[in-house]
């Protein structure tokens, strides 16, 4: 059943092959029998899953979207009445009182929440180490890192633990993870998907967005999340696509264009004869591949280390231990109550990043980091859009590196920093993107990352699917996890 | 050596929206501590504010009641610090562009004559919620209740030179949001606070004196004193050779004095920044006209008016316009009766403002309404009855409900002004006292309301009293 892809097991559903109950049952023992060695769940709700799942197979007429189909939620998605941690000491204890949009909307759908998977703490990092539950391992090579900062919810997939599931991309922590873990990753475009609920780390940059084998399940996701939310005022009114029917819409004579300062010596030579090979099949296909320029690219990751870390030094003063959340013992004061349960709760790369952000907005520094960053952020986004003038997609692989070794860069943050270098112009852009498998170097799974302009998540849809009707990357699954 | 003063002031307005100004919590006072939170306003993980589109209404009517600028755009800033009662660790506020510009307001002076007071800005922020600090045996309770609720921070320039123009200045933005109903104004409950910086520099001198805030007045009568006190402390600092520390002192009314709360010098960095979770508010032409179109016709041209058509005091005028709701009340009586202005603006600030007052109602719930006292009005003009039975008569209205003409018909209080009735009633006086007529002709001049008060007596009230008072002369012709 595992090796089923989403639209595959709706068919299946649908038909009395197995029922919702079974294929939950049956996702509940691989996850039992893996979570020891992957790591990837936090929290594991069967129970919960089962029930979801007993409603599901009672739904006679009129069936939702997603009736039935087990997916897990990353852990920074708000669950009322189950704990929602963020992978954090610092939230260790707190059981939210609401759903998240994102989540009310999964329900309606009919889906099966299987529980809440593991990752970087707030979303910061690209490895899924930061974790206060504990390292994530890459179902390729348990040895590595599945990436970050949505790192459970890809492994998650990528050895089949569950159908698909929901992950955040601030800088590149959907598109990463999923380029790690062999598996197909969407980031929406700011706006396209509710926040509401979503733990924020650096909030003009979040956004949710699915993980999936295929492009198609993808689009069976994204067509549940997406559209506007009274809740989030950031949240766009704009109609949301038949993104499962537009799936197939032709892609012939679409043009996509590959940004010179992606394929500098700075890329792994192995990578990029990947990427090549998916352009030739992208070109038989019909599309048309020509050079483009990004000049400002190679800023993106400075001013993403200004604005994101701002952001968070003041998403994260609600953390203070005074209503919920981690509070130290036996505190003599105020400021004794803040400083340690602070510092108690809050592991390294939170506090680098807090520290930062707050010295970036600081009276005397605002207008040298904190605009300057602003400026870049346009100049980013500027760039995109004179490129969008000329092609219809920006292609680049998705990593300049497969997945790293666990422990490898964790003592070096520039160095893990680096490793967002092709994802992160895009949320400064507000872009969405979409990561696929395109190959395998030294047994590790390659991404190819695409980017379209606003709202354009269909365009992006469609090249997918139709490169995976054509390629069978997405297909494969780790030896360990068959 | 002379000292000139220099105050501006910083009003926090809460605006009487029914929902806070990010979550649609209600704001009601008064209710059991932390029942009015929802998770937005209890900075919940994963919550988002969206804003209420009343209060950026408000705020734009008081812009335009004071000549402001209204920005197009303008942009809610985070004002980051940590306290107990700011759940999110930080302000959602309006730092670099205020909804309100540049506006102005004239007050009027004590010694006669106004003047023009420069209002800088007006910007909407959240209200903090509250620390309790009694009752818990040495641990602080938190109450949420009041968190996100709209405030209006009105801020003017330093250009008001003693603490009388501050109250009058403080006065006249009371006035201004409550006749405009976006505020009830409570200054008990805190919904009308006022933060005053003062500083002092000799007379002639161009540039200001370090200047000190004062927090926590919330009377007209404290900021009077608190100012008057905070000048005589600076003098006095500066006149024994000190110098003045920029710096916040709280007022403290039960020993009407000031002392320091934090110095500015160690104050936070706020680290205000756009807050990423709102759009730039956006009020466009339309929306401008709109409110434009239904903003009523302000107290101090009304007032004006007032004075013009109907010949009422300045003092008359403007207590009919402390409200609306009065000068609505006033305007429908004065229409059909124009002749008697000052008479209804008698029983509008008196019998019935007293009667309102005591039974705690507002001028829309009045059991009286318009057209009844207007009825009222008109039989104590053309004389059917006398003023003091019109009191009664009103009396009579507000509990029966019933129009003027029904009661007086019903309890015949219609004055006796009938010549040769009352003349009779005279007579009998006249002979019923022989002593007091001849104590009133040898010049006793008190006595004459003994008589007076016989025929009234006699009538019931209801003899005319001018009458009366005409034929009683005559009869008692002193030789």
């Amino acid at each position: 059943m595992h090796n089923l892809t989403l639209a595959q097991q709706l068919q299946a559903l649908a038909a009395g092959e197995f029922s919702s109950v079974e294929l939950t049952q049956h996702y509940i023992k691989r996850i039992e029998s893996h979570q020891d060695s992957l790591n990837a769940f936090i929290t594991f709700t069967p129970e919960l899953a089962l029930e979801e799942a007993k409603k599901a197979d009672q739904r006679t007429a009129d069936k939702p979207l997603l009736n039935g189909i087990p997916l897990a939620l990353k852990d920074i998605f708000c669950t009322q009445g189950v704990k929602t941690s963020c992978g954090s000491k610092m939230l260790d204890n707190f059981i939210a009182p609401y759903d998240a949009t994102v989540v009310t909307k999964l329900k309606q759908a009919g889906a099966v929440s299987l529980g809440k998977t593991n990752m970087d703490e707030f979303g910061m990092g690209s490895s899924s180490e930061s974790s206060y539950y504990g390292d994530v391992k890459n179902p390729w090579d348990l040895s590595r890192v599945p990436g970050g900062s949505s790192g459970g919810s890809a492994a998650a997939v990528a050895a089949r633990l569950a159908t698909a599931s929901m992950g955040t991309d601030t800088g590149g922590s959907i598109r990463q993870p999923a380029a790690f873990c062999g598996i197909t990753g969407l980031k929406p475009t700011y706006g396209r998907v509710s926040r509401y609920g979503m733990i924020a780390y650096a909030s003009s940059l979040d956004q949710g967005g699915p993980f999936g084998v295929s492009a198609l399940d993808c689009a069976y996701l994204l067509q549940a999340i997406a559209g506007h939310d009274a809740k989030d005022s950031t949240s766009v009114d704009q109609p949301v696509d038949e993104y499962t029917t537009s799936i197939n819409d032709d892609i012939r004579g679409l043009r996509i264009g590959l940004p010179e300062e992606f394929f500098d010596e700075g890329l792994d030579a192995d990578i990029r004869a990947k990427i090549d090979n998916a352009c030739d099949q992208l070109r038989e296909l019909g599309c048309v591949i020509k050079p483009i320029s990004l000049p400002n690219a190679k800023l993106a990751i400075a001013a993403y280390y200004v604005i994101a870390p701002a952001e968070c030094s003041s998403n994260l003063s609600r953390f203070d231990g005074v209503r919920f959340g981690y509070r130290c013992e036996d505190p003599v004061d105020l400021a004794d109550l803040y400083s340690r349960s602070r510092s108690e709760a809050f592991g390294a790369e939170v506090k680098r990043r807090i520290m930062v952000g707050a010295y970036a907005l600081s009276a005397g520094y605002y207008d040298a980091y904190y605009l300057r960053a602003q400026k870049i952020r346009r100049l980013i986004s500027e760039d995109y859009q004179k490129a969008f003038a000329e092609v219809d997609v920006v292609l680049s692989p998705t990593t300049p590196t497969t997945a790293f070794k666990t422990h490898e860069k964790v003592d070096d943050p520039i160095t893990m920093y680096l490793s967002d270098i092709y994802t992160i112009g895009v949320n400064l852009a507000g872009l969405p993107g979409i990561s696929i498998p395109v190959g395998f170097s030294q047994q590790l799974p390659v991404g190819m990352q695409m980017v379209s302009t606003y709202f354009a998540e269909d365009t992006l849809l469609r090249i997918a699917h139709q490169f995976q009707q054509h390629t069978d990357w997405h297909l494969q699954t780790p030896a360990e996890f068959e | 050596m002379n000292w000139e003063v220099v105050i501006g002031l910083e009003i926090h307005v809460q605006l009487n929206t029914q929902s806070k100004i990010f979550s649609s919590a209600t704001t009601a006072y008064g209710a059991d501590a932390n029942t009015q939170a929802c998770a937005v306003d209890l900075g919940l993980p994963g919550v988002l504010p969206v804003l209420n589109k009343m209060a950026v209404r408000k705020a734009v009517q008081f812009g335009i009641a004071v000549n402001a600028e209204i920005a197009a755009e303008s942009v809610f800033s985070r004002k980051n610090y940590f306290y107990p009662d700011l759940p999110k660790g930080y302000q959602i506020s309006q730092f670099e562009l205020p909804i309100v510009g540049k506006g102005e307001l004239s007050i009027d002076l004590e010694e006669g004559g106004s003047k023009v007071i420069g209002i800088t800005r007006a910007h909407l922020e959240e209200d903090a919620g509250k620390s309790l600090h009694e009752d818990f045996a040495g641990m602080t309770g938190i109450d949420l209740n009041r968190s996100g609720t709209p405030l209006l921070e009105i801020v003017s320039e330093p250009e008001m030179s003693s603490a009388k123009e501050a109250v009058a200045y403080m006065r006249k933005i009371h006035s201004i949001v409550r006749y405009l109903e976006i505020s009830d104004g409570n200054m008990q409950e805190g919904s009308f606070r006022c933060d005053a910086n003062v500083s002092v520099r000799p007379v002639g001198e161009a540039a200001l004196g370090t200047r000190t805030e004062i927090k926590n007045l919330n009377s007209f009568r404290f900021i009077e004193r608190a100012i008057n006190h905070e000048v005589e402390r600076q003098i006095e600092v500066i006149e024994a050779g000190g110098r003045i520390v920029q710096e916040t002192r709280l007022y403290d009314a039960d020993d009407d004095s000031t002392r320091p709360m934090r110095s500015k010098e160690e104050a936070n960095d706020y680290r205000y920044f756009p807050d990423p979770d709102l759009l730039p508010v956006a009020i466009d032409e339309a929306l401008l006209a709109e409110v434009r179109a239904e903003m009523p016709e302000m107290p101090y041209v009304r007032a004006q008016r007032y004075q013009d058509s109907y010949g009422l005091t300045l003092e008359d005028a403007q207590q009919l316009t402390t409200s609306q709701a009065i000068a609505a009340y006033f305007d429908a009586v004065v229409k059909v009766v124009p002749k008697s202005a000052k008479l209804i603006t008698n029983w509008v600030c008196g019998d019935l403002a007293a009667k309102l007052k005591q039974e705690n109602l507002s001028m829309a719930q009045s059991l009286v309404n318009a057209e009844a006292m207007t009825q009222l009005i008109q039989r104590i003009a053309d004389g059917t009855i006398s003023g003091k039975i019109a009191k009664d008569v009103f009396q009579a209205m507000w509990t029966s409900k019933a129009s003027a003409d029904d009661i007086i018909q019903q309890q015949g209080l219609q004055q006796i002004s009938d010549v040769g009735e009352l003349e009779a009633l005279v007579a009998q006086v006249v002979e019923d006292n022989p002593k007091q007529v001849e104590q009133y002709l040898s010049g006793k001049d008190k006595v004459f309301g003994f008589f007076v008060g016989k025929l009234m007596q006699m009538t019931k009230g209801k003899a005319n009293p001018q009458q009366v008072t005409d034929l009683l002369k005559a009869k008692l012709v002193r030789d």
